[in-house]
Order: structure tokens, then sequence, then C-alpha cells
């Protein structure tokens, strides 16, 4: 490779490695202030001009803290689990574009970490290994809370990867409609977000050919599994301190601990990615080239993509300050019966239209 | 849809919430020791014992409020007035009196109790100590000084509020004479000095149109 190409690689690994823990850093932050705002609360305000470092201060101490371990824990599998937890949260952001590309000379610079041609699938296979983790830890550490936790996150990952699996195909079949071909590329998926829809209708011309109005169900679908995919509130029973002490993470300390807590945060930011990438257009928007500085210009679509991914950010922390936990059972028949019939309800209703715009009624 | 319904009702009171909150109507914490609530009129904080104008100390000794105390926590021991030289108008006056805040409840009995008005309650709520000694309050401790400060604990704290100590509690101004319907609006503690000479206070009416009142 040449000197610029390796530039290149270094701006996209370090952009989307640092952009990430940045990101997970101030998205802790947050969360805890939304939160605080929705309760009638400040919030963190000491640590920094509003609590900014409330974060970096709480890592510190995690640190400095001693990692117990307990007795009758499985040493290895322990000692596993928080990077099995860390390296795929962080694997799923590598897919996704948080830019436009930009040239350095003669090499074009895509502001992604890698552009797999199987991007979807690999986020799918990467997130359902995250669950592996949950489970592992929960095996490992010989202690009945975190076992429950462990068990509970097996269930509830099998049910909802289902759902989030089955939204994604609609949206994939209405992608391959949009262009040359299907794709499971998360760039090309992007790229056939632009324009608007001035072709159905002269009305919606405004309106950005954005995949969440045509896949309006998918994108409710994906987002409710992606939330129970991440263990947040209302689907957290995989944590939930009332009932399981921390649940999976009951007998960790520590840095280790801080590995869950940070794989937590950063699978929050990779799933809102996600969600903004296939259902918001992830990087698309004006840029106004030409009339603005060719800087600026070039740094507006990571502007638009963060602000669609905080977007969605932002929903996830509403419905965490909102919903109280589900039981159990409710958690089950919400993933068989609701979301898995409707996502595939939904799949079938968009593939005869698509079938119908491309092909004509068979009886025509 | 019932479910959804229900969901968007319930984001929809934390957004209410979280819209009221980042204005600031709905904040209920404050970012205390920086800022503090403003406190009741009548809130029952640190004790004071109080002088008259002239510099003569209210207190006489009579031991009514260690009487009425329900916590046992004061003490006083009165002693003979020196005719050339008194420290109150009375015949006696209180030579030792202590107040431990430890057992204290706040009740105010004592001030209710006290005959000449020398012991009153303060805004200052914030009394920890690290040694249980510092807790009991003596004489030095509690007596205003002759041009009306009343000694704090920590003066030299940079978040110390020095305000709270001149502000009276609400007994002061029921007993005094505004406290009767014909002064309403007109004076309070009318040349009796508590720790200081107050505005008068507000008749009921406005009172009741201010919220967060009292």
């Amino acid at each position: 490779m040449t000197g610029v190409e390796w530039l290149a690689l270094g701006i996209k690994v370090l952009g989307a490695f640092g952009l990430l823990l940045l990101a997970t850093l101030l998205n802790v932050w947050v969360e805890r202030k939304v939160l605080a705002d929705m309760q009638n609360r400040l919030g963190p305000m000491r640590a920094g001009p509003f609590g900014v470092l409330q974060t970096v201060a709480d890592g510190l101490k995690l640190f400095f803290k001693e990692s117990i371990m307990p007795r009758k824990a499985e040493v290895g599998m322990y000692l596993l689990a928080p990077f099995l937890a860390v390296v795929p949260a962080f694997l799923i952001f590598v897919n996704i574009p948080w830019g436009g590309s930009f040239h350095i000379g003669e090499t074009e610079v895509v502001l992604q970490g890698a552009d797999l041609d199987i991007g979807l699938l690999f986020i799918l296979a990467m997130s359902s290994i995250a669950v592996y983790a949950v489970v592992l830890a929960g095996w490992s550490s010989g202690s009945k809370y975190p076992l429950l936790g462990g068990v509970r996150a097996t269930a509830q990952a099998i049910s909802y990867e289902a759902a989030i699996g089955l939204s994604l195909v609609s949206v994939v079949l209405f992608t391959a409609t949009q262009g040359d071909g299907g794709t499971l590329s998360l760039y090309e998926i992007v790229q056939r977000q632009s324009g608007t829809w001035a072709d159905v209708h002269p009305i919606v011309g405004w309106v950005p050919r954005w995949n969440i109005i045509p896949q309006i169900a998918a994108f409710v679908i994906f987002l409710t599994a992606a939330v129970a995919e991440t263990n947040r509130a209302p689907f957290d029973l995989v944590e939930a301190e009332q009932e399981l002490v921390g649940g999976f993470h009951t007998e960790y300390s520590g840095m280790r601990f801080a590995m869950f807590f940070l794989a937590e945060y950063v699978n929050i930011f990779s799933m809102s990615a996600l969600t903004a990438t296939l259902f918001l257009g992830g990087w698309l928007g004006p840029t106004w080239e030409g009339t603005l500085p060719a800087f600026i210009s070039g740094a507006l679509p990571t502007v638009w993509f963060l602000i669609k991914t905080y977007a969605i950010f932002f929903i996830f922390i509403w419905i965490r300050a909102t919903l109280p936990r589900l039981r159990y059972d409710q958690l089950m028949s919400l993933g068989w019966k609701r979301l898995i019939p409707g996502a595939l309800g939904w799949l079938v209703l968009s593939g005869l239209v698509l079938a119908f715009r491309q092909f004509g009624a068979p009886w025509g | 849809m019932g479910i959804v319904k229900d969901l968007l009702k319930g984001l929809a009171v934390t957004g209410r919430t979280m819209i009221g909150t980042i204005t600031g109507r709905e904040l209920v914490t404050r970012p205390y020791p920086h800022v503090k609530r403003e406190k009741p009129q009548r809130f029952h904080g640190r004790h004071v014992l109080n002088r008259y104008p002239d510099g003569m100390e209210k207190c006489i000794g009579c031991e009514l409020c260690a009487g009425a105390c329900p916590a046992e926590c004061i003490y006083v021991r009165g002693k003979e007035n020196d005719i050339d030289n008194p420290v109150s108008p009375g015949e006696r006056f209180g030579y030792v009196y202590e107040i431990n805040m430890l057992r204290c409840i706040f009740c105010g009995l004592c001030v209710e109790a006290c005959p000449t008005e020398a012991i009153t309650m303060t805004h200052l709520f914030e009394m920890s100590t690290t040694n249980r000694e510092d807790g009991i309050y003596t004489k030095d401790e509690l007596l205003m000084s002759p041009d009306g400060k009343v000694p704090h604990m920590f003066p030299d704290d940079p978040l110390a509020d020095l305000g709270e100590l001149d502000t009276a509690d609400g007994w002061v101004r029921a007993t005094a004479p505004g406290g009767r319907a014909a002064y309403q609006g007109v004076r309070m503690w009318a040349g009796t000095p508590g720790v200081g000479d107050w505005s008068p206070e507000p008749s009921q009416e406005e009172r009741d149109r201010r919220s967060g009142d009292g």
C-alpha cells in the first residue's frame, strides 16, 4: 500500500474508534442528564462544566478498583466474557459509514471502517456473539443471580434476534428495488436512500427518500427489538436491579465491570447508528457544496449522521425514562406473538407490493 | 391499539416533564451548596440569644426554655445582676446557657416559652461538626454581639451563608406587635429588636397570592 492509503486507513480506524469512544464517554453523561431532566432533577453537575467529565471520573475510579473474582467462578470464561462483550460491540460500528467520501490526492477515502459486501449480515452475526458475553458471564460467575440473568439473556436474545432479522429482510428487499440488484453493503444502502420522492408524486418532492417512509413498520419493529437486543429498559430483564442485584455482571467489579458498561453503551450507540443508517439515510443530507468552504461541506455528512444517530439515541433514553420493565412472560409474548408475526406479515406485504410494482399484477 | 395509545401517553408525560425541567419551571433539585432553596419564613433553624438595642441581654436566666424543652437539651444557670454593671435589665441574667444541638429537635418550644423573646430561631441549618463537643453550643456561640451580628461557627467557609443567621424565625414575627390585626402590613417588630428591624409582614391576602410562601 502507498503512504496515502496508509493515511486513509489511519483516518478510518482512528476516526471510527475515537469517535465511538468519545461518543460513549459523552453518551453516558447525555443519558444521565436526559433522565434527570425527565425526573425533575439536575443530574451530574460537579465534574467539569455541567458534569461533562462525570464519566471520565467514574472511569478513572473503576480503573483503580480491585477486580474481585468469586471462588466458584469458571476462571477462563469469567475472564473472557468482558472482552467478548466489548469486541463485537466495536466490530458492529466498524461497518457503519459515518460520513461521506473525500479525496486525498488520487485516493478516495470513505469514512467507514470497512465496507463489507455482507455488512448487514456481519452486524447481525456480531450482535449475536455479543449475547454470548452476557450468557457466559452469567454462567461462569458461579453465583445464582448472574446465572438467572444469563438464562434470561439466552431466551431474550433468541426471541428478539429473529424479529431484528425479519424486519431487516424487508428493508433489504426494498433496497434491492431501488438500485441495480440487491445489496447488504451499508454504504450502498445509504447511497440508495439519496434523493427525494419526487418521482412518486410532486407533492412529496421535498421528502427525502429514506427507508423509514416505505418501511415504517419495519422501523418500529427493528427499534423495539434493538432496545431488547441491547438489554435496555423496558427489556433490561438481564440486569434487573430489583430482582437480580446486577444480573449477569453482579460478580464483576473494577475494570471488568467497566468493560460491560462500555460495551452496553457502545452497543446502544451502534444500534442507533445502524437505525439511522438503514432507515434515516445515514450521513445523507444537504452539504451545500460550492457555497460553503470545502472543509465544512466535507464535515457536514458526519454532522448529519451524528444528528440522526442521537435522535435515535434520545428515543432509547426516552423509552427508558417512560416505561416500567416488562414481566418475563410479557417479554416473551411481545417478542413471539407481536413482533415476529408483525415482521413476517410486513415482509409478505412489502414483498407483494414490490412484486406488483416491478412485474405488474399476475392477472393483468 | 390500546398499547400504542398508552405508550404515547407515557412518552408525552416524560417529554413534557423534560421541557419543564429544562426551562426551569418544574426543576425540583438545586445544586445545593452553591444554590440554596428559599426557606419558609418560619423555618426552625439554629437558635440565637438576642439583645436589646442598648446592648443589654434579653435573657433573664429564668430557665423556662429548659423546662419547656422536650429533648432536655438546654442547660441554663442564672445569676444575680451586678447593680452597677447589669448584663440584663432584670434582676438576674443567663450566666450559663448551653444548647446541645445533637439532642435538639428544633420544635421551637423554647422560643414559645421565653417570656422576654431572648431566644429565637434563625434560618441557619448547616450545623454538622466533626466531633460531639462541637455540637454543644455555649453562650459565646449563641449570643449576638452588640452590633446585632450572631457568631457563625464556620465564618471562613466559602459556602457559609452569613445572612441565614440574620433571618429570624416565625415566632418573632407571630408574637410581634405587627402580628396583631391593627398592625398588619404597617410595621413589624416595632422598636424591640430581634436580630434586626423587620419590614412589614405582608397581609394574608397577599400571602395567598404569592404561592410558595411559608
